[in-house]
């Protein structure tokens, strides 16, 4: 019997259950795209039949990182940068969890890029938001790694003189095997993408557009915007790596032409997710090994019997 | 001369089997019913450079290297930079005969392949001379001609080992049988022969010299073990079954053997991008419900000080090893030193909250790592166990039986899913993680997946609930219930049947030396020859760093009228702590400090002692400096 009923509870799910009792109403600025993002969340979590405590939200630092503060689930608000590795871990540890990772750009694209590479290469089983307001918010205004070159702030004074991260095409090589990009004008298709990173098996990068109406002036409230998969102009395979990689540098450099692009760019079906590899070389054991802490009967080897080479 | 041990230095390039041929030998002497204890020294080059192993046997227990040694088998160096360069390295091919000398006791053997070392380069080293003057015996033999003739030239060093067994009368059926079990096909016939061809032209000649092979008898039954082993054996036992790490000297030893062993045991091992996200992922893994662990040298230990801190803000359970190296930066990567003593007590933003400690061999390396779990996860808090390059490579002979114990699985107070529906919740349904009141300042908690269980953990300050809180009563609880575990925890360590300090010598002695560490067994010989010279001194090992043992060291120093604090770093840092930790005896508290990359030998310590305490402020010996108490 497992010790963790939660996960896998066939039952009916309220969006309104992943309102926490304690901070219901986010504390975002009045306009703000992060709030976009916690009700695509909430939206999609019933689409995918998930509870709130067979969820683990993990959080870095930073204004987009409050999420699991308003979010109903299992949280864990951590350091800047950091959310990648605490969730896998968390992924190694129950691969029964839904482990849903969370940050700003400056969190995922730039303190945490390490391991956001390497996190994608691995290709965990769970998803990854980047809200992407292009600026650091919470510290008050900062040129972000996706701000474009020659955003000015009170830290680049002569504007920046570094081109902008390409978040996409960053995720594409290092691994993630589906990528999307949505913004939180367009709720009804974050909330669809957003489904859809969840149920993939793999790692999963959404980098989601989020406006700072407080510190990013000057940037676009990403209207209009085109869903590439709605429009005519745009025709590629999202399973061909290449015309995805393709399609991704438009995207990228169109949004700082003031062309908002979104939707899906890249899925791979195929690739093993990280748990199924490390299975397939006998490194990782079948049951959850979080499971085997609280099973009474679980056989635990010691090192004595590892001691015959030592005499 | 009557040795009653054996120091047998083997010295080569690296690359040439020093390691391998001076654990199997060992194993052999241990076999043969001797402690052993063994000290290696490498330079931190890819290959080649001038290294040695020393094994030193005797019949009683053996706790530290020894003064100098007595019997060198000098291989030459095979991998030594092409003769063009000697002008800036020197004659490397040499060196592990020329540069062995000066340490070699009186009555001594060196037996040098002549394969290798050209006779020409030996007879301007003054050998001839130099052994009239210290009674040495020479033995040159051509060890290459040996391997060649029978197998290989990489044999030299199985031949090396046969000329020893016959120049010191030992038993070669211990070496015939480590030949048969570790190898196989034509490379162990061949080694058999080269074996027994070296053995039998040794025997032949004409023997000099008095020393021969001790002889004993063991108890028990015995097992040939380093630090790094006792602290990957005691992880496993405490059930840790998750390990995340990034290769770093000389802490890959742990890592290398818990990886090697985590899929057999059915847990987890993973080697990641940097030791931020080793340290993290061991902290993910733990919050999850598995008992985890990270590690890591000084330079990787710095890159665990964000992870370190969220632990303990977060009161994760998590388990650090730390293996010092000789800093700061890179430093000397194969060299020890007890120099990160502070950097792993205070690293890390805010008031450090952790338990460290600092095991002296490789017992109290198994019992502490075991230790260290039990506490990190009863009392949800991070634990660190330090230690270093002496404790993670010397190999000593130790009782099988010490580890047949029973493995503890317990991830301390982490509710059931029945006890969930009992405990303490938010209105809204969330669960009261972190609970100002909690009995003895440990808030029960859960872990993901359960039902009832769902709450907030943060990096932040919080309230109860894990939400961000920074109300002043609030900040003010929660700081002092996390503190507060430190006390608890040096309560329950104080009530133990056993303490992890350690004590050797006469109880009404007049002197005190307090070390910490991997020195302890070197300071407990110092001590044991000392009493023997008729000083009146004892010695207090400490291996509790935090909580820091109050009661036991206060006792101690105000039983003597001065105590040396011997440490391997420069600036004194545990009598820093110790004077901290106890707010007094500054006046009674001197150094002896060693920090050129060699630990102390016996011989250092007892001659530093003499000297303090004939107020002679120059101590003898150009590699160790005393610093005086205050007030002196």
């Amino acid at each position: 019997m497992s010790a963790f009923s939660a996960i896998g509870d066939d039952r009916e799910i309220e969006r309104e259950e992943f309102t926490p009792g304690i901070e219901p109403q986010a504390t975002w600025c009045p306009g703000c795209g992060d709030f976009s993002v916690l009700k695509a969340l909430k939206q999609a979590m019933p689409e995918v039949g998930r509870t709130p405590e067979e969820v683990l939200t993990v959080t870095g630092i930073g204004c987009s990182s409050k999420l699991n503060s308003y979010f109903n689930s299992y949280g864990f608000h951590s350091i800047h940068g950091r959310s990648l590795p605490i969730a896998r871990a968390a992924k190694l540890a129950n691969p029964e969890l839904e482990v849903i990772a969370a940050g700003g750009d400056g969190d995922g694209y730039g303190i945490g890029g390490n391991h956001f590479i390497h996190t994608a290469r691995e290709n965990h089983d769970m998803t990854y938001i980047v809200f992407n307001n292009e600026i650091f918010g919470l510290t008050k205004g900062q040129t972000s790694p996706t701000s474009p070159k020659g955003h000015k702030s009170k830290t680049q004074p002569h504007g920046s003189a570094k081109d902008p991260i390409r978040p996409l095409s960053l995720g594409l090589t290092a691994g993630a095997s589906y990528i999307a990009r949505t913004a939180a004008v367009n709720p009804n298709q974050a909330a669809e993408i957003l489904a859809e990173a969840i149920e993939h098996d793999g790692f999963a990068h959404v980098d989601f557009l989020t406006q700072c109406p407080t510190w990013n002036k000057d940037a676009k409230s990403y209207v209009p915007y085109t869903d590439v998969q709605e429009s005519e102009e745009y025709d590629f395979d999202i399973t061909d790596r290449e015309e995805a990689a393709q399609m991704m540098y438009e995207v990228e450099s169109k949004l700082y032409e003031g062309e908002v692009l979104t939707g899906r760019f890249y899925v791979d079906e195929d690739r093993p997710s990280y748990t199924e590899e490390k299975q397939a070389i006998g490194e990782m054991p079948e049951e959850p090994l979080a499971e085997k802490y609280f099973d009474e009967d679980a056989e635990w080897k010691r090192s004595y019997d590892l001691l015959e080479h030592h005499t | 001369m009557t040795d009653n041990e054996l120091i047998w230095r083997i010295a080569g390039g690296s690359g040439d089997g020093i390691d391998s041929t001076s654990q199997n030998f060992a194993k052999a002497l241990m076999r043969a019913g001797l402690n052993v204890f063994t000290h290696r020294h490498y330079p931190s080059r890819i290959r080649g450079g001038h290294t040695y192993v020393e094994v030193r046997a005797k019949d009683e227990e053996v706790t530290s290297r020894g003064d100098g040694y007595n019997f060198l088998l000098s291989l030459g160096d095979s991998f030594a930079r092409n003769p063009a360069e000697d002008a800036y390295y020197g004659n490397e091919e040499l060196k592990p005969l020329s540069e062995n000398l000066d340490e070699l006791r009186e009555g001594g053997i060196i037996v040098y392949d002549t394969g290798l070392i050209d006779e020409e380069d030996v007879a301007e080293l003054n050998l001839e001379d130099r052994a009239a003057e210290n009674d040495w015996h020479v033995y040159p033999i051509n060890l290459r001609e040996i391997a060649r003739e029978h197998g290989r030239d990489v044999m030299r060093n199985t031949a090396g080992v046969g000329v020893t067994a016959a120049l010191l009368g030992m038993d070669v059926s211990y070496f015939e049988e480590l030949i048969t079990q570790t190898m196989s096909g034509d490379i162990q016939e061949d080694n058999l022969n080269v074996l027994a061809d070296a053995y039998e032209r040794a025997d032949e000649f004409e023997h000099t010299h008095d020393l021969q092979v001790p002889t004993g008898e063991n108890e028990h039954e015995l097992g040939l073990m380093n630090g790094s082993n006792a602290i990957a054996y005691g992880a496993l036992d405490a059930g840790c079954r998750f390990i995340a790490g990034y290769p770093m000297t000389p802490w890959t030893e742990v890592f290398t053997i818990m990886s090697q062993h985590m899929s057999e045991f059915g847990g987890i091992a993973e080697q990641v991008e940097d030791e931020i996200a080793a340290a993290a992922l061991a902290l993910g893994a733990s919050h999850t419900g598995v008992k985890a662990m990270s590690g890591s040298s000084g330079g990787g230990f710095a890159l665990m000080s964000e992870p370190l801190g969220l632990a303990e803000m977060t009161e994760t359970p998590i388990v650090l090893v730390e293996a010092m190296r000789a800093g700061p930066s890179t430093g000397m990567p194969t060299k020890p030193e007890q120099g990160d003593l502070e950097h792993v007590l205070y690293t890390s933003q805010g008031d450090s909250n952790r338990v460290v400690f600092a095991p002296a061999g490789v017992k109290e390396a198994y019992e502490q790592t075991r230790l260290a779990f039990e506490i990190a996860y009863d009392y949800q808090i991070p634990a660190i166990v330090v230690y270093d390059q002496k404790i993670e490579g010397e190999l000593r002979s130790v009782p099988i039986d010490f580890f047949d114990r029973e493995p503890d699985p317990d991830i301390g107070k982490v509710l059931s899913e029945e006890e969930i529906k009992e405990a303490a919740h938010h209105e809204s349904g969330t669960f009261k993680r972190f609970d100002a009141e909690a009995e003895g300042g440990v808030s029960p908690r859960t872990v993901p997946g359960q039902k009832g269980g769902r709450h907030l953990t943060s990096g932040n300050e919080t309230n109860a609930y894990g939400h961000i809180d920074e109300d002043p009563d609030n900040r003010a609880a929660q700081m002092a219930r996390r503190m507060g575990k430190l006390d608890s925890i040096r309560e329950e360590l104080d009530e133990k049947e056993s303490s992890n300090q350690a004590y050797r010598g006469p109880e009404d002695a007049d002197y005190g030396i307090i070390t910490w560490g991997s020195q302890q067994g070197t300071v407990f010989e110092a001590v044991d020859r000392l009493n023997e010279n008729g000083q009146a001194v004892k010695a207090l090992g400490v291996s509790d760093l935090m909580p820091y043992p109050e009661a036991e060291v206060t006792e101690f120093l105000e039983s003597v009228e001065e105590a040396v604090v011997v440490e391997m770093n420069a600036s004194g840092q545990f009598r820093g702590l110790t004077q901290k930790e106890l707010g007094r005896f500054g006046d009674k508290l001197s150094s002896l400090l060693k920090y050129n990359g060699n630990p102390f030998e016996p011989a250092e310590i007892v001659e530093g002692f003499e000297a303090i305490v004939e107020d002679q402020p120059d101590v003898p010996g150009d590699s160790t400096t005393f610093v005086p108490a205050a007030g002196d």
